[in-house]
């Protein structure tokens, strides 16, 4: 079912627990308060996720958010069983989030212009990238290409999707792919980095983007803290991996408060159009 | 080795299970017609096929065997190969930007009169050389390296063979400052890109993006005890399991060996090695790579450049699996 018209941002964004102060600077938190800040933190500026749905009615002009590949659904090729079955940890995300999957992907207008928005959202299986988030990327970048329409994707990922092994993996090969095909033609392909993207989407799609925004604070790596801590036993700099470190090295062309966020999207899109 | 009669009943559930898969493939390409449900079939086919994977995962640890056998010591590495199917390699170094990275070799081979460009992944074999090559765990200068020495073949229209072997891209401080996410994600650009034959052989461990990195080819071919997988086991084992110790699970639970991938199509073509495995015969297991590449690169021959790279990426964009509308899409 194609989603039409605005996507209402509640309080409580969806069904996260959320803390009742900023875990950035301590100041005491209102729910409805942080909502009308775009959940940003009034004293600090601290940016908390978004869900997907919160996310589109941040970017998506009111009401012209239109939904594709919506009835795509994660499979269990691999007959994943760890502590509990994949389909079952699936099918809770699903419970918990609302969302079909990690990704959403469709058209909207942003200021007037249209646009192909892949918008994903952390909580649904930590952003992971299986088949279908790979499979929306694809669909979503075809329709930017033929119709000729700029990309926009929305990052938040933890990386590959383990339950579906090799196969997620490859989306890291798909989705290069899809990147490709909108260079060819060529479409501009804006890539906006929120916290935390990781792994096989940092590996990908998200840094073969034209032009890479992120928003403040967020955590944009290949190998997380924890992995490098563990494995090579490094001590870590303070605010390693972080938005404004990626730009110190030259890795991200941008940070942009998400207050800002729309504005400059549309700028950008339309200097390369 | 399977007993025979043990043999005869996995070639079975191999055939069961075939079938299984080409009726899938059947049912997914009818139009939706009003009043005809195919949900109850593709329900039962796909339950089947579930058990079916269950009953040949559940080996003997059969996976962890050959995650051990493809981190063998003694398995022939990158340059193993190089040294016994390419006499004369120029080894060419540096990305030109940073550094040479050892974990990442590549350079000009002579190949039955002409050029090839060949790139693998390195590790060593005693203390010092396996920190010299950081144990094959490349850093954003070896990704670059690697796509200066695919941009240098395609000038010269020369075929690209990389050999994949790492545990995975290094995961250090210095190696995200530089920027190994975008390193791994144009190196699979580059890879998508070129206009000349690639092959890309899985010799030993095919470790995440740092793998991946060098295999989005035209032809992925796979040595029967090599691994590839979406994580090492016990990464795997320490996030769902909360415990590395349970790498073996993970292990057959991820379906990382060189016949799941298959099945999967995931990999093009598994070669078979030598009796007891590539590290008790590397000449053997060489000229097997060998011969693989001859054939594979005369097929990729005769193939114009626009139509090697149109089905090499959809190729990668048939990779996954999903419902859609009830059905079962593979």
């Amino acid at each position: 079912m194609a989603q039409r018209g605005s996507v209402e941002i509640s309080p409580r964004g969806g069904g996260e627990k959320r803390a009742d102060s900023c875990p950035a600077c301590g100041a005491p938190m209102d729910a409805e308060e942080l909502a009308a800040n775009l959940r940003v933190c009034p004293a600090c500026g601290h940016h908390f996720p978004l869900s997907a749905g919160e996310r589109i009615e941040l970017l998506a002009d009111q009401g012209s958010w239109e939904e594709i590949a919506t009835e795509l659904r994660s499979d269990d090729p691999l007959g994943f069983y760890d502590l509990r079955p994949y389909h079952e940890r699936v099918e809770e995300a699903e419970y918990e989030t609302g969302l079909s999957e990690a990704m959403l992907v469709g058209t909207a207008r942003m200021h007037n212009m249209d646009v192909v928005l892949a918008v994903m959202d952390f909580r649904f299986m930590g952003g992971s990238m299986g088949s279908v988030v790979g499979e929306r990327f694809w669909r979503a970048a075809e329709l930017a290409a033929e119709a000729r329409y700029p990309m926009v994707a929305v990052c938040a990922s933890g990386g590959a999707r383990m339950q579906e092994g090799m196969l997620s993996l490859l989306q890291m090969a798909k989705t290069t792919c899809a990147v490709e095909m909108m260079a060819s033609v060529p479409v501009p392909f804006v890539a906006t980095l929120t916290h935390p993207t990781t792994g096989g989407v940092m590996a990908s799609f998200a840094t073969l983007a034209d032009v890479i925004v992120a928003e403040p604070g967020a955590l944009l790596c290949f190998s997380g803290p924890r992995v490098i801590e563990q494995t090579v036993k490094e001590k870590l700099p303070e605010g390693f991996g972080r938005a404004e470190s990626n730009l110190e090295h030259g890795q991200i062309d941008m940070i942009v408060p998400r207050r800002e966020l729309k504005d400059r999207l549309v700028q950008v899109l339309g200097m390369l159009e | 080795m399977p007993s025979g009669l043990f043999g005869k009943k996995k070639r079975a559930l191999q055939e069961e299970e075939g079938r299984l898969r080409r009726r899938l493939a059947e049912l997914s390409r009818l139009p939706t017609l009003p009043g005809v449900h195919l949900k109850d079939e593709v329900a039962k086919i796909s339950q089947r096929l579930r058990e079916l994977g269950r009953v040949r995962g559940r080996g003997e640890g059969a996976s962890w065997e050959k995650v051990k056998l493809a981190r063998h010591p003694e398995r022939p590495y990158a340059l193993d190969y190089i040294g016994l199917m390419f006499p004369g390699f120029i080894e060419l170094r540096g990305d030109r930007c940073f550094a040479d990275d050892p974990a990442i070799v590549g350079g000009l081979a002579a190949y039955q009169g002409r050029t090839l460009m060949v790139i693998g992944h390195q590790k060593g074999r005693d203390l010092a050389s396996r920190t010299h090559r950081n144990f094959g765990m490349p850093r954003p200068e070896g990704y670059r390296k690697a796509q200066r020495l695919m941009r240098l073949a395609e000038k010269f229209g020369i075929p690209v063979l990389t050999l994949v072997d790492t545990p995975g891209a290094y995961p250090g401080v210095a190696a995200e400052e530089r920027g190994q996410g975008g390193a791994i994600a144009t190196t699979l650009a580059c890879m998508a890109r070129l206009d000349v034959p690639t092959v890309a052989v899985i010799i030993g461990e095919g470790g995440s993006g740092g793998a991946l990195a060098l295999a989005l080819a035209d032809r992925v071919l796979m040595l029967e005890n090599s691994i590839y997988s979406v994580s090492s086991p016990e990464a795997c084992a320490s996030i769902l399991w909360k415990d590395a110790a349970e790498a073996k699970l993970a292990a057959e639970a991820l379906r990382l060996t060189s016949s799941d991938l298959e099945d999967l199509g995931v990999v093009d073509e598994v070669l078979p090695e030598p009796r007891g495995g590539a590290h008790r015969d590397h000449a053997a297991a060489a000229r097997i790579v060998k011969e693989a590449l001859e054939e594979n690169l005369r097929q990729l021959e005769l193939m114009k450049p626009d139509r090697r790279r149109r089905e090499r990426c959809g190729k990668f964009r048939r990779m996954g699996v999903w419902r859609e509308n009830g059905l079962t899409l593979f």
